[in-house]
C-alpha cells in the first residue's frame, strides 16, 4: 500500500487550516467545560467533609450524600456519615497516604469516562490536538510517530468493558442513595417520609447517569453488536434496538450526567457546610 | 406577463442570469501540478440554485479553459467531484453557493490527502489498491435447496447502511492518521474499515477478518475523532456503527481475557 509524496504544500503548521468557520469553537467548551470537572471533581475528593446531610446525628433534613463519595466504604477519623459500609476508618492506613472516602471509589466512573469512546474522540481533540478539529493541522513533533490506540499506552483504552461494568453497578448503588435520600429522621429519633430538592436531585442524577451508561457503545456491542444475527437473539433485537436509539445520543447523556453529578456534588457540599438549607417539598 | 415568468424568460433567452439576482463571487482555486502550483483567483455571476460545481463549470467555460476538474453525475452519487472548500472535505456538486458566507472569497483545493495530478484532479489509486486487500465476501451455504438463502431485514439493515457509500473518498481524506500522519502502509483508513465492517457483519459471512483489521489494516491507530462521519456526504455513521464496532470486535478476540474465554467453549462465527 505505498504511495508517492504529496507535493502539495501541505498545511502542516500547527492550527494552520484554510476553513474559514468557527471550528475552534467546539475544542475550547470541550477543553473549558472537561477542565472545569476535573479540576473541580478532584478539589472535592480531597476535601474528605462536607460529603453528606442528615441521619441519626443530623435530624430534622433529608438524608443526602454526594455521589462522589458514594459508596463510602470507610468514614474519615472523627466523622460518622452513617453510610460507611466498615466503619471508621482502620488503624492500618498508612498516615502518610491522604485518606478521603472518594478516592477509593472514584477512578472507577472516572475511568469509565476517560475511555469511553465519546470523551476519547473529545478530549484528543480539546486536550491533545490530535487533531484540534477536522482538517486542522496538527503539532509538528507528533508527525509520523503517531501511535494512536495501536500501542502503549493508549491501547489500555480497551480497557472500557471492564469500567462499564463498574459504572452499571454505581448506578445501582447511586439509585439506592435516591431511594434512601427519602428518609427523613425525625428530632425524637423516628423516622418518617420526606421529599426535599436535594432528594429530587439524588433520584434524577442516576436517571442521567443510566442514559449515559446504557447508551455505550460496549453496551451496544453486548445487546447485539457482537453478533452478526439480531433475530437470532433472544429479544429478537429490540435491547440493541433501545440501547442505539441511547448510543445516538451519547454526547448530550455524557455531558449531562457529568454536569449532573458535579452539580449534585455542589448541593449536598453546600447543604453540608451551612451555605444554604435543603428545601423540604412533602 | 408577470414578473417572474419575465425573469424565466430572460434567463432563457439570453442564457445569462438576470442582473437582478445575480452577484458577484471571488474564488481561489488550486491550480499546479506535481511540481508547483498556485491559487488563482476568479471571479463569476453567481445565481440562485448554483452549487459550486455550476461556477467550476463557469469558470472553465468562461476564464480558464484548461482548469481540470473530475466530476460525473452532479447529483452526489458518483463520488468523483470531491474536493476542499473552505478547508472543509466537501462535494463540489452538493455545496449550495447558498451555504457559502457571502462576500467572502471561496478557496477550492484538491484532497490533501492524495496525490496531486493537476488542478483539482488527485490521484486516489492508492484507495482501489487497499480494497483488493480485503478478504472478499464468503457467504455460509445456501439454506435453501434452490441455492438461496433466509434472510431477514433487521439482519441486513445494518450493513445496508454501509453500503450507501460513493467511495469520494472524503472520509480518506479528512482522517488525521492519512492526511496528517502518513500512516497508509499500516492504516485502510475509515473507508476501508466500513467496507470490512460491511463484510464482517454480514449475516451470511463466514470468513473472519477481525486479526487483519488489529494487525495489518491498523484499526487501533483511528481516535474516534469522527471526522469522518462529519464529512460524509451520505450522511453514513462511519465511526459509531462500523469502526467502534469493529473496535469491540478486536477487543473481544484480541484483549478481553473473559470473552476469550468464551470463544474456546463456544467456537469462532
Amino acid at each position: 500500500m505505498t504511495r508517492s509524496p504529496i507535493p502539495l504544500p501541505q498545511v502542516r503548521g500547527f492550527l494552520q487550516t484554510q476553513r474559514t468557520d468557527y471550528w475552534w469553537v467546539t475544542p475550547i467548551l470541550v477543553l473549558l467545560g472537561l477542565g472545569s470537572f476535573v479540576i473541580y471533581s478532584t478539589w472535592a475528593a480531597f476535601q474528605g467533609c462536607n460529603y453528606f446531610i442528615g441521619g441519626i446525628d443530623q435530624p430534622g433534613v433529608q438524608r443526602l450524600l454526594s455521589p462522589f463519595y458514594s459508596p463510602v466504604l470507610w468514614d474519615p477519623t472523627g466523622i460518622n456519615s452513617g453510610h460507611a459500609w466498615f466503619g471508621q476508618l482502620p488503624g492500618w492506613w498508612p498516615s502518610f497516604i491522604p485518606f478521603s472516602p472518594a478516592l477509593l471509589i472514584l477512578p472507577f466512573p472516572a475511568g469509565f469516562r476517560f475511555t469511553c469512546y465519546y470523551y476519547r474522540g473529545a478530549y484528543y481533540k480539546a486536550f491533545w490536538g490530535d487533531p484540534v478539529s477536522c482538517a486542522v493541522g496538527e503539532p509538528a513533533f507528533r508527525g509520523g510517530n503517531y501511535r494512536g490506540e495501536q500501542k502503549f499506552p493508549l491501547i489500555m483504552q480497551n480497557i472500557h468493558r471492564y469500567f462499564l461494568y463498574a459504572a452499571v453497578l454505581f448506578i445501582g448503588l447511586l439509585a439506592w442513595d435516591g431511594i434512601a435520600s427519602l428518609q427523613h429522621y425525625n428530632a425524637d429519633g423516628t423516622r418518617s417520609f420526606g421529599l426535599s430538592v436535594g432528594s429530587l436531585i439524588l433520584i434524577i442524577n442516576p436517571i442521567f447517569l443510566s442514559l449515559y451508561t446504557f447508551g455505550c457503545h460496549c453496551m451496544r456491542h453486548f445487546v447485539g453488536g457482537n453478533h452478526d444475527c439480531l433475530s437470532c437473539s433472544m429479544d429478537g433485537g429490540k435491547a440493541y434496538r433501545k440501547v442505539t436509539w441511547l448510543n445516538q445520543r451519547h454526547m448530550l447523556f455524557a455531558w449531562i450526567s457529568l454536569f449532573g453529578v458535579a452539580f449534585t456534588d455542589i448541593y449536598v457540599r453546600l447543604c453540608a457546610n451551612g451555605t444554604w438549607t435543603d428545601w423540604r417539598i412533602l | 406577463m408577470s414578473t417572474e415568468t419575465a425573469i424565466l424568460t430572460e434567463a432563457i433567452t439570453t442564457s445569462k442570469p438576470p442582473a437582478d439576482h445575480a452577484r458577484k463571487v471571488s474564488f481561489r482555486i488550486w491550480r499546479g501540478d506535481k511540481e508547483a502550483g498556485a491559487f488563482v483567483e476568479y471571479t463569476v455571476n453567481v445565481t440562485e440554485g448554483m452549487v459550486l460545481l455550476d461556477c467550476v463549470h463557469r469558470i472553465q467555460a468562461e476564464q480558464a479553459s484548461d482548469l481540470a476538474c473530475r466530476w460525473n453525475c452532479k447529483a452526489g452519487k458518483c463520488g468523483s467531484c470531491s474536493a476542499e472548500i473552505n478547508g472543509k472535505p466537501s462535494l463540489m456538486c452538493m455545496t449550495r453557493m447558498d451555504t457559502l458566507p457571502p462576500d467572502k472569497v471561496v478557496t477550492v483545493e484538491p484532497m490533501r490527502s492524495f496525490p496531486l495530478i493537476r488542478d483539482l484532479v488527485t490521484d486516489v489509486s492508492w484507495n482501489f489498491r487497499v480494497k483488493k486487500t480485503i478478504k472478499p465476501f464468503k457467504p455460509r451455504k445456501p439454506d435453501n435447496a434452490d441455492g438461496s438463502w433466509t434472510m431477514f431485514q433487521q439482519d441486513i439493515d445494518r450493513v445496508q447502511e454501509f453500503r450507501k457509500c460513493i467511495e469520494c473518498f472524503l472520509c480518506q481524506d479528512v482522517c488525521h492518521v492519512i492526511r496528517d500522519h502518513h500512516k497508509e502502509d499500516e492504516f485502510i483508513g475509515p473507508r476501508f474499515l466500513m467496507y470490512t465492517a460491511a463484510l464482517e457483519m454480514h449475516p451470511l459471512d463466514t470468513e473472519d477478518r477481525v486479526g487483519d483489521l488489529k494487525n495489518r489494516d491498523g484499526i487501533g491507530y483511528c481516535n474516534i475523532t469522527k471526522c469522518c462521519t462529519k464529512v460524509c456526504p451520505e450522511h453514513i455513521g462511519i465511526t459509531d456503527n462500523a469502526i467502534i464496532p469493529m473496535k469491540e470486535r478486536v477487543v473481544d478476540e484480541f484483549y478481553d481475557p473473559i470473552t476469550r474465554l468464551f470463544r474456546i467453549f463456544k467456537g469462532k462465527k
